[in-house]
């Protein structure tokens, strides 16, 4: 057994944080409040090969794999969760499936310049009456004269304006449930594809959230992504990395908002002495602490699990759920304990909320971790 | 252009609280995080970047425990092309002219042009290693340097001096530049960086490997003997000036004039 982040890793880690501390958390109240996407900070990490981190290098990554990006989307989300959604979005849910499921000739067309961040990726499979349940999906796709026609929408695409490709789902065998759903990669420009205005958010709201839209879409015959028929069982295994990686998300939103809160009960002072002296403020910031290091103990591990090559669908659905509660729990604590402060837009710590709030919804609320972590017990 | 970039680990002291060791010498770090000395990240910038406009090579060298290694890889992720580390405890580190004399046992069988310290260390605060060093080795130096122009076989160096000032001096290769912080803006190391320099040479040497004598850079060698280290008392007097908005400038006036303060 080794806890330890080995050498290159502590370096990766340091090289994320001191570049997401200095550049990167100084702008991120503005971000949010302007909802403005950070187009500046992405070509940065590009240039950081942040993109590049979990894919091997014979397709233009750089082989370090699942660890250590999980490590840079936590350091990236400490200092501006919008970020941190774009960056794990792209990587775990945009790129993956391409990553995981493509043919040669699709992973070289489209996995290096994701990896390299020339382009975004985003990953489209919920649907307005398709969300927990996914294998609802009422898009359609049909095989035409060697194209495909693709007709449908999608709702809340994480990176949907700026993504260059798209890995979407739809039905192309009707009324076999699951089983008749394949996925599409969709280059941005392709005909009879468009995208919404970005949706207004709670939180996140640097981030780039909109709708798709397919009308008579054509796509060549083999823009379909693996087997027909497959697309249901490609994206769960797509979306057991992708909590891992919401995980990290989470996990960076709750070390932020832990970060605010001891530094400000040592500050602030009441009854003639610092907030932190008092116990009670001593026993939510023990608890926030101790919470924090068993999701970073959950996170982390079941990205190195994935990095062994073993199945996580178990382990990455308890980090997510436990990480992103813990998130949720940790920035209520750090506004309670910056009192009237902490309800305040001067301070990041209702931010930190209002980002965290989303950890427990998105790639699977909370309620549908704990159906698939009870599946895995056999339930 | 041969460099040499000289760094030092040390203790970040602005979070955890310093406490002396009941020895009274030595600071319990046990809860300290380390990492490169503030001038010497610079130091390393700026040999990557002479190395980046006239080709050449870049060697780091450290004096420091293993822990250290983490930053001497970030140097190299950043471009360093290789590296030495110094460990020994027979070393009176709390010299700088010992510390020197190492460094310059360490230097002097290799060729060099340039040899870059920080200017001064976080933690001892002597400012005086990197010029030791080219006394030693008996090369140039200019010392506190915002500017760096390499010429043919001459270094224009500029030098920050009190008040705002600048001097701009030359100096004949080779020679030891002791590099002020906020002459460059530091690199992050790219991912690709950090894989590569995990392949680079980085050597752990002592002073046997260097062929040094420990008697001479030992404490029976060195002229200072560390006597105590204290946490001074904090002293507040604060005087509250009261009253009405003109009456408190008033005063605070009377103050500042009484005090030679304006
Ligand atoms: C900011 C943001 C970004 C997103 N990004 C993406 C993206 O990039 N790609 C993408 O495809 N989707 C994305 N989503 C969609 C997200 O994954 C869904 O919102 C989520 O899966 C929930 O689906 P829903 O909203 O339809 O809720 P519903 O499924 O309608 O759920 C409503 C409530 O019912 C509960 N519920 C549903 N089924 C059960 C059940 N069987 N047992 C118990 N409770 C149940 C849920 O837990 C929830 O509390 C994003 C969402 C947001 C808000
Ligand atoms: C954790 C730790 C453990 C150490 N352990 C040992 C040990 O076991 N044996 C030992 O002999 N020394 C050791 N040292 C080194 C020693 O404490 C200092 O190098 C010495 O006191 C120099 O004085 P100064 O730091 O005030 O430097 P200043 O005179 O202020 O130095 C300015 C510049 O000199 C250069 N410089 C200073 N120190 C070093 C160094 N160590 N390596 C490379 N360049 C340097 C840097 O460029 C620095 O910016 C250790 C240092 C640290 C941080």
């Amino acid at each position: 057994m080794n806890f330890s982040l080995s050498e290159s890793q502590l370096l990766i880690q340091k090289t994320v944080r001191d570049f997401a501390q200095n550049e990167l958390a100084p702008i991120a109240a503005d971000l949010d409040k302007e909802a403005r996407f950070p187009h500046e900070i992405i070509k940065q990490m590009a240039e950081l090969d942040l993109f590049a981190l979990p894919y091997s290098e014979e397709y233009g990554g750089t082989g370090d794999g699942c660890l250590p990006y999980v490590v840079a989307v936590e350091e990236i989300s400490r200092a501006c969760a919008s970020t941190g959604i774009t960056y794990a979005a792209h990587c775990s849910i945009g790129t993956d499936p391409i990553y995981l499921f493509g043919t040669e000739k699709q992973k070289q067309k489209w996995v290096g310049p994701c990896a390299r961040g020339e382009m975004l990726a985003a990953f489209g499979l919920t649907e307005p009456n398709a969300g927990s349940d996914a294998g609802g999906t009422k898009t359609t796709a049909v095989l035409k004269n060697s194209e495909w026609l693709i007709n449908g929408s999608k709702c809340f695409i994480t990176n949907a304006t700026h993504a260059g490709v798209i890995v979407i789902s739809a039905v192309t065998e009707p009324g076999q449930g699951t089983k008749g759903i394949s996925s599409f990669i969709v280059p941005r420009d392709t005909a009879g594809f468009s995208v919404s205005e970005p949706y207004d958010k709670l939180g996140l709201k640097a981030s780039d959230t909109a709708e798709l839209y397919f009308d008579d879409m054509r796509l060549p015959e083999d823009n379909l992504l693996g087997k027909r028929g497959e697309g249901f069982k490609q994206l769960l295994k797509v979306l057991d990395g992708g909590r891992i990686s919401i995980g990290a998300l989470a996990l960076g939103i709750a070390q932020a908002s832990f970060d605010a809160a001891l530094a400000y009960a040592r500050e602030r002072r009441q009854f003639g002495q610092p907030i932190s002296k008092f116990q009670a403020i001593q026993f939510k910031l023990a608890d926030m602490a101790t919470s924090i290091e068993m999701a970073r103990m959950a996170v982390y591990r079941a990205a190195w699990l994935k990095d062994q090559g073993r199945a996580t669908t178990r382990e990455s659905s308890m980090a997510k759920l436990y990480a992103s509660e813990t998130a949720v729990k940790a920035a209520l604590e750090a506004i309670q304990i910056f009192g009237g402060y902490g309800y305040m837009k001067e301070y990041p710590v209702e931010r930190y909320l209002r980002d965290a709030k989303l950890m427990e919804i998105g790639e699977g609320t909370s309620e549908i971790q704990r159906l698939v972590i009870a599946r895995q017990l056999g339930c | 252009m041969k460099s040499i970039v000289c760094i030092k680990y040390v203790p970040d002291t602005s979070e955890a609280e310093v406490k002396v060791n009941p020895d009274g010498k030595t600071v319990d770090d046990s809860r300290f995080s380390f990492d490169i000395n503030d001038a010497d990240n610079y130091a390393v910038e700026e040999s990557v970047l002479i190395k980046e406009d006239k080709g050449g090579e870049v060697d780091v060298l450290s004096i420091g425990p293993k822990q250290s290694e983490v930053m001497i890889r970030m140097a190299m992720a950043k471009g360093c092309d290789r590296a030495v580390r110094v460990e020994d405890d027979r070393i009176a580190d709390h010299d700088p002219l010992m510390v020197a004399k190492v460094l310059a046992g360490a230097i002097k069988d290799k060729e060099f042009d340039l040899i870059l310290t920080g200017c001064w260390a976080d933690d001892y605060g002597h400012m005086s290693t990197g010029v030791a060093l080219a006394e030693y080795l008996g090369v140039n130096h200019a010392s506190m340097v915002k500017k760096v122009e390499v010429l043919d076989g001459k270094v224009r160096a500029h030098r920050e001096l009190e008040g705002g000032l600048m001097e701009v001096v030359e100096l004949e290769l080779p020679a030891v530049l002791t590099i002020q912080t906020g002459i460059n803006e530091p690199r992050y190391a790219p991912i690709r960086g950090i894989r590569q320099a995990q392949k680079k040479e980085l050597n752990v040497v002592s002073l046997d490997d260097l062929g040094i004598d420990p008697a001479e850079v030992g404490s029976e060698a060195s002229q200072v003997v560390l006597e105590n280290l204290y946490i001074p008392e904090v002293e507040s007097a604060a005087e509250f000036i009261e009253g009405e908005p003109d009456e408190k400038a008033d005063k605070l006036a009377s103050i500042l004039v009484k005090g030679g303060l304006v």
